[in-house]
């Protein structure tokens, strides 16, 4: 018998501005199948589970569901489609009860048989093996009964499609079992889960299918039984292995930035690096390599004092700086470019001119009297735009205009222009293309010579190579091993990215 | 099938910008009218009166910059606020407590020569806005409270409050048991184009107006208010003192709502009384966003505003109802607001396949 997909979506495109999330991407899910979208942050998974559950459209491509082609409108036809997603936000009303939160905007007569919702989702529960009290309030309930309660709104809306967008990271072990048996069993009553996920383990634990997104493109797709998890991290975070080979240093400069015992929490208030320890010399490229959600971004906001760190000690040229502001630690000569360009490194809605004086509308020499001097201003912006090649139409205009790669120049070159000692960047070149990314790893290269010492933050192991002179690999908060570039592999950066003893040197 | 589809337009031309409110205000008009006629009035004759109540004479017109003055000042006072997405509601009561402050200065000081005595009163107006509007700034800035609750709730601390004095310990007992606090001597009265109850205030609101402009154009603190408002994460990242900027945007937001309460009792009521301020604190909101927070054009609003109300007082002489008039007032507000939407989006017509 030959199948037919539940799923069928080819040529899907969709562009954000600046960024190509979804580039020609064909995508089949069967029933009875668990299906994993793996792929690092910004790859273009959640784009493609949102296109599918009818949030966004695609630019241009085709869905058939069930072997009909649809327009998925909106989540209310995807969901009359059989189609749920489950975000990674729950939308559940904190103040109503389970029965309540799962009848909510499904159709139903003018009144409410409260009874027999109760009983249905009685059920449901026994069915799919979800424990929970149809009476309890949301409020009351742990995040893992919570999202019980969503698959419960799901299954009730009758889906038979669910996906599910990184559903693991609220939970604790145990529940994380639990949501995996639920899934498995609803495999087997032949509806198709998609797992939108980073963690290979998780692929390996629970899926039948996997396909792979980097950078919006599908990169490959094949059963489980076919993969295994170094061939998994290759085609999430490797295109190609011809490296142009730069002049790395045999020996490493004086220590400019030294880290060590530093403990940062999460937003949650838990442990995101444990006691790391490490050392940035000048005139040289450290990579931070790690699957998403390791510790990195963590790591590198308390350098760079947005994040406050809860022990250890940060030293910048032998001065403790851990509990020093923003402001005087860029004095000092620490420069970050975080990774979220436009919203904090620049800020939308203002002209070119005014993210460009970010940093320097404080200077004396930037005052007549007591107003900004914008004459000098202005001629500082088309300065910083020429030498560093940002296209803008118009200075006046605001930076939203601008495609991704030119906010990247404009906020590297505000930076740059600091002269800073210790250059710390967030994923500097995710979401360019390839011509923008040569100008950021050019100016990377330029400012190494120079001898600034540089902490990037990448998620693609081909930068790694192409860059760093040595690389940081980061694992459940902790760093596992300093390796140089030179001495190691792809592999071994690898398996110690997936928590492994730490190998060879 | 043809659909309507909403789409986001990538930059607002100078024509829609003008053209949508003028459109607006003509559908406003023209729904007051359909209403007028079902509801049995001479449309025509009852606009012609508002026009004629508003801008007809120059005691018309003078009546009309009376009320454009308070509400031009509520309006650049919760407007800076607005600029930093601080959601300043408390301008009714900072404006009460300026208005008590200045009494109080009277009271104690009504027998100094004119003109330090304004000063003061004024000064002293300002600083009891400015502390009324910092108790909130200070519980957002310190403990990230809602400003949006203790602004408003403040209000009704202030306009109580001054209800106590004047019922109680600051009452006339002159007044024949009204509810007023003494009168003001000469002195204390803001200088006023003789025949007319137009008053200084009006320069005040454009002298503001102007330095408002300035300062978030040209400063350095202005910027840091803007990149904040826009993005304080990015404010963050700058290394701009966000807590500081909170606490002097809401101290200057409430000092001029503040010095609106001293105006008014000084220029118009020549007391402190109960009900000095006929909801300015509030419609100031409006016209802040109706001005979309530009400060040249929140004078123009109000002036506007300030018509609506004076040329609403003229058609109830001719016996319409004053709930027409508020509905007529509603429907321009409604459609202004709602022409919103065109500003940022336009329509287009898709054909579905």
């Amino acid at each position: 018998m030959k199948r037919v997909p539940v799923v069928q979506m080819d040529g899907i495109n969709k562009w954000f501005p600046g960024v190509k999330a979804n580039n020609n991407i064909n995508f089949r899910v069967y029933p009875g199948e668990i299906h994993a979208l793996l792929g690092e942050n910004g790859a273009g998974k959640s784009t493609l589970a949102s296109i599918l559950a009818g949030l966004y459209r695609p630019d241009s491509g085709t869905i058939k569901v069930k072997g009909q082609p649809l327009k998925l409108r909106s989540p209310r036809l995807a969901l009359q489609a059989g189609i749920g997603m489950i975000y990674q936000h729950f939308r559940l009303v904190n103040n109503m009860t389970v029965a309540e939160n799962v009848m909510l905007g499904a159709k139903g007569g003018i009144r409410i048989r409260s009874d027999r919702i109760e009983q249905r989702v009685r059920d449901l529960s026994e069915q799919f093996g979800l424990a929970v009290d149809p009476h309890a309030r949301i409020s009351h309930l742990s995040l893992g009964e919570q999202q019980r309660v969503e698959i419960l709104k799901m299954l009730y809306r009758g889906c038979d499609i669910l996906i599910m967008d990184e559903p693991t990271t609220v939970l604790t072990p145990q529940e994380v079992k639990e949501l995996f048996h639920t899934l498995r069993l609803m495999a087997d009553q032949g509806k198709a889960v998609v797992l939108i996920t980073h963690k290979l383990s998780e692929v390996m634990a629970i899926a039948d299918y996997v396909t792979v997104l980097r950078r919006g493109e599908v990169v490959g797709s094949d059963h489980i039984q076919n993969l295994d998890e170094q061939t998994l991290t290759r085609m999430m975070v490797a295109r190609e292995v011809i490296f142009p080979e730069f002049n790395r240093s045999h020996q490493l400069g004086p220590t400019v930035l030294a880290v060590s015992d530093l403990s940062v929490p999460n937003d949650r208030g838990r442990t995101a690096v444990r006691r790391a320890n490490l050392e940035l010399h000048e005139g040289e490229i450290l990579a931070i390599a790690g699957v998403a959600g390791n510790g990195q971004r963590e790591l590198v906001e308390a350098l760079a004092g947005l994040r406050s760190a809860s022990s250890g000690s940060i030293r910048l040229r032998g001065k403790e700086i851990r509990h020093l502001p923003i402001r005087e630690r860029s004095a000092m000569g620490l420069t970050f470019i975080p990774e979220d360009r436009l919203g904090m490194g620049l800020v939308p809605n203002i002209s070119v001119v005014e993210n460009a004086m970010l940093r320097n509308y404080r200077y004396p020499e930037n005052r007549r009297g007591l107003l900004l001097d914008y004459r000098k201003l202005e001629a500082y912006t088309r300065s910083l735009v020429d030498r560093y090649q940002v296209a803008v139409a118009n200075i006046h205009h605001p930076v939203n205009y601008l495609s991704g790669g030119n906010l990247q120049k404009l906020l590297l070159g505000r930076e740059l222009d600091l002269n800073p000692d210790v250059l710390v960047a967030a994923y500097p070149v995710r979401g360019l293309d390839v011509a923008a990314a040569q100008a950021v790893y050019d100016l990377m290269l330029e400012q190494r010579q120079k001898g600034t010492a540089i902490m990037l933050v990448l998620e693609d192991l081909d930068d790694i190579f192409r860059l760093a002179d040595r690389v940081a690999v980061m694992y459940n908060g902790e760093i596992k091993a300093i390796l140089n570039v030179r001495e190691t592999d792809i592999d071994s950066i690898g398996a110690l990215m997936l928590g492994a003893q730490r190998v060879g040197v | 099938m043809n659909r309507l589809r909403l789409v986001r337009r990538n930059n607002e031309s100078w024509l829609v910008k003008v053209a949508v409110p003028i459109a607006s205000i003509l559908l406003a008009i023209l729904v007051g009218w359909i209403f007028l006629a079902v509801s049995g009035y001479e449309a025509a004759e009852t606009y012609r009166r508002m026009i004629q109540g508003a801008f007809g004479s120059p005691y018309a017109v003078s009546e009309t910059i009376v009320k454009a003055i308070p509400l031009a000042l509520t309006g650049l006072a919760v407007s800076i606020a607005f600029r930093m997405k601080l959601w300043n509601i408390g301008a009714e009561g900072q404006l009460y407590m300026g208005a008590f402050a200045a009494g109080g200065v009277v009271l104690l000081l009504g027998d100094w020569p004119s003109l330090p005595l304004l000063t003061l009163m004024l000064v002293a107006g300002f600083a009891a806005g400015a502390i009324w509007g910092l108790i909130p700034g200070a519980l957002r800035a310190i403990w990230n409270v809602n400003e949006t609750i203790t602004t408003l709730l403040l209000n009704y601390v202030a306009i109580f409050w001054v209800s106590y004095l004047v019922f109680g310990p600051w009452k006339d007992p002159n007044a024949m048991g009204f509810p007023l606090a003494p009168r003001f001597p000469e002195t204390a009265y803001l200088p006023a184009i003789p025949g007319s109850r137009v008053h200084v205030g009006i320069l005040i609101a454009v002298v503001v107006a102007i330095i408002l402009y300035m300062v978030l154009k040209y400063t350095r603190w202005g910027f840091e208010v803007r990149v904040a408002g826009e993005s304080p994460e990015a404010a963050r990242y700058a290394g701009m003192n966000v807590a500081r900027n909170i606490l002097l945007v809401m101290l200057v937001s409430g000092g001029i709502a503040g010095m609106t309460g001293m105006i008014e009792v000084s220029g118009i009521t020549h007391r402190l009384q109960q009900d000095i301020s006929a909801n300015y604190g509030y419609t100031g909101i409006i016209i802040a966003w109706l001005a979309r927070l530009n400060p040249f054009a929140i004078l123009l609003v109000a002036f506007l505003f300030g018509a609506l109300l004076v040329g609403g007082f003229g058609v109830q002489t001719f016996g319409i109802p004053y709930a027409i008039v508020l509905m007529l007032q509603g429907a321009v507000l409604f459609f202004l607001l709602a022409g919103e939407i065109m500003l940022k989006y336009r329509v287009t017509m898709s054909r579905e396949d």
